[in-house]
């Protein structure tokens, strides 16, 4: 028993020394919404804080809790690591907002910074990605590429983000074939392989030939690979999956960011932000071009390098999907339409959930 | 050659009862020790971290009490079924839905914030586990329907109406679309026990006012008694004067208003608001309570807070030593396997089959 008693104390004193040794330099934390493994969205952030710790080394101690659930457990996690010293905290999803609000008013010396939501604070920033653009570039190919004039879209959950993405792919692929159809299946959820291939395989059974999603698994992919059908890789560069048929992906690259802010966070200057990045900034990605023709390759990196330079893909004349006028020749959408969008546009064969 | 055998014994063993979670606990110390230091770990700083780190400091016993006080409710309710013989396995719907009925006034009348509204809410709340539940019960005594089957798949029912109701009708129209309903007035929410040191709110005093009242009820009244006679050998209870179906309803009810108290507790205290997502399957996790509790509402006041310290030092370990979540919920799975795995010891002695006896039989089974 005395051992024992003795073990626990000497414990307890590591601990409290690694605290208190955490104390002296910057420690910047992260809460994942997924499993770092799903190889998707929360792999990409984790991918981030891998280029945090290269970039500073010693600079920066980093730590994270992942598969951490959009509910009551979300206000714990991020009140731990308020009170394991982090003092810069980077929520990654959406749904963590309110927890991630309450406790950032109850530690006001702690930076807080949340991923794909609206609400700041006087110490939460928010950033995200204009992730709209990579899918105008693969609406594009996706129209180019195939041969029924059909793709399948297999996504999550109706929100902004997702609709907004809808809505870019297509226009992307009207550019090129104005009569071309989208076909959508709702999965309700952000990673789950089994719905997210069965919803593949039902799309290439109603004569879709190219798939693209927002959901974070590789499944589709695979399914595809297996058919020899194409698709598109999310969030992350899917190619091992599907060497043959991934056409490029839309990849969130957050290092930049991170490291950016880190540093802000070292030199005293950081201050809450609301940016919203996409390819100029390096944020959004396309993996390179596979499994694709000289010309359609060409035609994808002229356009990456369109949006680079500044031109927004939705810039009118744009109808949404009841025929009315959205956007007015020339006329580019205000970033609160996209924030809060809730329509589509015209020419989407589908009823968006209510 | 050695052989193992079980066999039952004649009437539970009194050392066992005492000696099964001591046993579990140093199973679990020495297999989680091997593990962590495969991992390269030190065992003794990770057990630390993992089952006293949460008990040093305040704020963590509070959070102990939050993430206690739904799964202790629950499982409360589930062993009154569980002993009247009534498998309920649907007590997230049932919490779902009630959480949902308990949000109707502060999200449609949000201007309403008198000193009913709290009282209401919970009971409303209530109402609507209740109700829910009473459908699977319903459809047993009507049409003998297996309630294990009918009682799950209303838990997808009812989390794609929340779902629904969150995305459409009670979507809030400043939440640039977002599926979440408005935030509640602070009327509206559970007040916290000691707000200056944590967030540990009323939801956890229900829940030991209602292990007690249950455990009063079952140990001291006839109607615990009629549970029980009722759960071991219905036509017994029926020579009593015992209605089974009456029974499988009460037990449905009690079982689904406690979910559904946990659910508008959880919803008004921690959340706030109605979203997709309101729970991280307490229903489910109660399920496992309940039966770590061995059904008695005192041991699942034990059970629910053990396994709640489990869920806090997995997320500790993270933070601190860095190991993955997977790694936090294998060793909870060990210490859930090792306490069922003990409990066997009450009621089966093991009984080792020397070499000889076994080669014997082994030569009768051949010949």
């Amino acid at each position: 028993m005395k051992k024992l008693l003795f073990a626990l104390t000497a414990a307890a004193a590591m601990v409290m020394a690694v605290n208190a040794q955490a104390a002296d330099k910057l420690k910047a934390c992260f809460v994942y919404v997924g499993p770092i493994g799903d190889f998707g969205y929360s792999y990409q952030h984790e991918q981030g804080r891998q280029d945090v710790i290269k970039h500073f080394g010693d600079k920066v101690e980093t730590t994270y809790l992942e598969n951490v659930s959009e509910g009551p457990d979300a206000e714990r996690a991020f009140e731990r690591l308020a009170r394991q010293n982090c003092n810069l905290i980077f929520g990654t999803s959406f749904g963590f907002m309110d927890s991630e609000l309450k406790v950032a008013k109850k530690f006001p010396k702690v930076m807080f910074e949340h991923a794909t939501g609206f609400k700041t604070a006087a110490n939460m920033g928010i950033y995200n990605a204009r992730f709209y653009e990579g899918r105008y570039v693969m609406g594009q190919i996706a129209a180019k590429m195939s041969k029924t004039g059909v793709a399948g879209y297999i996504v999550s959950f109706p929100i902004p983000e997702v609709v907004m993405g809808i809505n870019s792919f297509m226009l992307g692929a009207q550019s090129i074939n104005p009569d071309f159809k989208l076909k959508i299946v709702w999965v309700n959820s952000w990673f789950d392989p089994g719905k997210e291939a069965d919803a593949a395989k039902a799309l290439f059974d109603q004569g879709a030939d190219i798939i693209t999603q927002h959901t974070d698994s590789t499944a589709p992919l695979q399914v595809a690979e297996e058919r020899g059908k194409l698709g598109f890789g999310q969030s992350s560069d899917m190619i091992k999956f599907a060497p043959k048929a991934q056409l490029t992906s839309n990849t969130d690259n957050w290092g930049p960011y991170y490291i950016k802010r880190v540093q802000a966070a070292l030199d005293g200057t950081w201050k809450p932000d609301n940016v919203w990045l996409g390819i100029k900034d390096d944020v959004v990605k396309l993996a390179p071009f596979t499994n694709m023709p000289d010309d359609v390759k060409a035609m994808a990196e002229a356009t990456e390098k369109k949006i680079a330079g500044g031109w927004n893909p939705f810039t009118g004349p744009v109808y949404r999907q009841d025929g009315t006028e959205w956007l007015k020749d020339g006329e580019v959408s205000d970033d609160k339409t996209l924030l809060g969008m809730n329509f589509y546009v015209k020419g989407i064969d589908d009823k968006l959930p209510k | 050659m050695m052989r193992i055998e079980l066999i039952k014994r004649p009437q539970h063993s009194a050392l066992f009862s005492a000696l099964s979670p001591i046993i579990a606990l140093v199973l679990t110390l020495v297999f989680g020790a091997i593990l962590f230091a495969l991992l390269g770990r030190n065992p003794v700083t990770a057990m630390y971290i993992y089952f006293v780190s949460p008990l040093t400091q305040v704020w963590q016993i509070h959070e102990l009490a939050v993430k206690a006080a739904p799964l202790i409710l629950i499982a409360v309710g589930l062993a009154v079924c569980y002993r009247s013989n009534n498998w309920n396995i649907g007590a997230e719907g049932q919490l779902t839905m009630g959480a949902i009925a308990g949000s109707i006034l502060p999200v449609l009348v949000p201007e309403y914030q008198g000193v009913f509204l709290l009282p209401l809410m919970l009971i409303m709340g209530m109402a609507g586990g209740a109700l829910y539940a009473a459908i699977p019960a319903l459809l047993k005594v009507r049409f003998n329907t297996n309630e294990i089957l009918s009682s799950l798949m209303l838990v997808y029912v009812a989390q794609l109406f929340l779902d629904w109701v969150v995305r459409g009708p009670w979507r809030d129209p400043q939440g640039y679309n977002f599926p979440q309903t408005i935030q509640f007035s602070d009327a509206a929410i559970l007040p916290e026990l000691f707000p200056a040191s944590g967030r540990a709110s009323w939801a956890f005093v229900f829940a030991i006012v209602a292990a007690l009242i249950v455990w009063f009820l079952m140990a001291k009244t006839l109607k615990g008694f009629e549970v029980k006679v009722i759960g071991q050998s219905p036509r017994a209870g029926r020579f009593a004067g015992f209605s089974t179906g009456r029974m499988v309803l009460f037990a449905f009810m009690v079982s689904g208003a406690l979910a559904g108290l946990a659910g508008i507790s959880e919803v008004s205290a921690t959340i706030n608001q109605l979203q997709p997502v309101i729970s991280p399957g307490y229903g489910f996790t109660a399920i496992i309570v309940a039966f770590l509790g061995r059904l008695n509402p005192i041991g699942i006041i034990a059970a629910g807070l053990v396994l709640a310290l489990s869920y806090l030092g997995g997320e500790a370990a993270q933070a601190a030593i860095g190991i993955s979540d997977k790694t936090a919920r294998v060793f909870q799975g060990m210490l859930l396997f090792f306490v069922l795995a003990s409990d066997t010891l009450i009621y089966y002695r093991i009984r080792l089959i020397t070499s000889r006896r076994a080669a014997g039989e082994a030569a009768l089974e051949h010949s």
